[in-house]
């Protein structure tokens, strides 16, 4: 099965990334008003024990490896 | 790398893909006449074989995902984490200060700087607490120093609990007098709460000898 897990700096951070875009963005005329950068991560997991099984094996993964809690937030979205 | 008998010191020299401050940490360690050996990262160690760790700088596994995190997560990580619980000391600079912070070995986080340059200049810092295991009494609560920083993810952020409970335990290694990265209370390293496990983004390799520039480096390591 596979999920995709959404990954975005917190709040509370300073977003560099997204600042520069927004930045480029409104240099171009476009109504932006904000803009804030973060990452996509799709993964695959075996199809074995369920689906509940394997989300609560996905979240486990963001939670230990693909987000840093002190600085991000996550969420999960089944493809 | 040429081994003499009468040093008895063995460094760990933890190495990643993209580790590029390697050399220049072995070559400090070998000035004070210690015995530097590398640690591969898909390899683990008996951790009585060393004295103390160092994890040095670079991009390893090409700052992927976040910087140091997947480091922090690779296997020689497992034997630092059990040298961390038998008390032994390690420093992490620069990259390798990243991935302690992403390894849980020391608290908070570095993130991208916040004039989203890459900052490569020389910087003067206030010791604020002393280590118990790198400087020591040398590198002294107060004194002011200078070395070189060269970092494009060197802004330290930790949330307002965390940060007011680094400050309160003393563990605030060292501060920037002029903060170049945006790094929250100019924090430009911390300590382990027992203090021997220390990070911290300038490079005390980079600042040894005259010809370097600087030689505030020098007693980072006994």
């Amino acid at each position: 099965m596979k999920f995709g897990v959404k990954v975005m700096p917190r709040e509370v951070i300073l977003d560099t990334q997204g600042r520069a875009v927004e930045q480029t963005l409104k240099t171009l005329n476009t109504p932006v008003t904000s803009c804030r950068v973060g990452k996509f991560i799709e993964i695959e997991v075996a199809d074995q024990g369920g689906e509940s099984a394997q989300l609560a094996m996905v979240h486990e993964i963001a939670k230990s490896v693909l987000h840093n809690p002190l600085i991000e937030n996550y969420e999960i979205i089944k493809l | 790398m040429t081994v003499s008998s009468n040093k008895t010191t063995r460094v760990g020299i933890v190495r990643f893909p993209g580790t590029n401050c390697d050399r220049d940490v072995a070559q400090f360690v070998e000035a004070k006449l210690s015995q530097p050996v590398y640690l591969w990262h898909l390899d683990q160690f008996d951790t009585k074989d060393f004295d103390s760790l160092i994890v040095p700088g670079g991009f390893s596994y090409g700052d992927y995902l976040r910087s140091g995190a997947l480091s922090a997560r690779s296997p020689v990580m497992k034997s630092v984490r059990e040298f961390a619980q038998r008390g032994g000391p390690i420093l992490g600079i620069c990259n390798g200060f990243q991935i302690l912070t992403e390894a849980g070995l020391l608290p908070g986080a570095l993130v991208q700087n916040r004039s989203l340059n890459f900052i490569d200049e020389w910087s003067v810092l206030k010791i604020e607490n002393q280590s118990s295991s790198w400087g020591g009494e040398k590198i002294k609560k107060g004194s002011q120093i200078r070395l070189p920083i060269a970092h494009g993810d060197g802004r330290f952020y930790a949330p307002a609990d965390l940060l007011k409970k680094i400050e309160d335990q003393g563990q605030v290694w060292m501060r920037y007098t002029e903060n170049p990265n945006g790094s929250l209370s100019d924090i430009a390293g911390v300590l382990s709460s027992d203090k021997k496990i220390a990070g911290l983004m300038p490079h005390p390799e980079r600042a040894l000898f005259e010809w370097m520039g600087g030689t505030d480096g020098w007693e980072f390591i006994a």
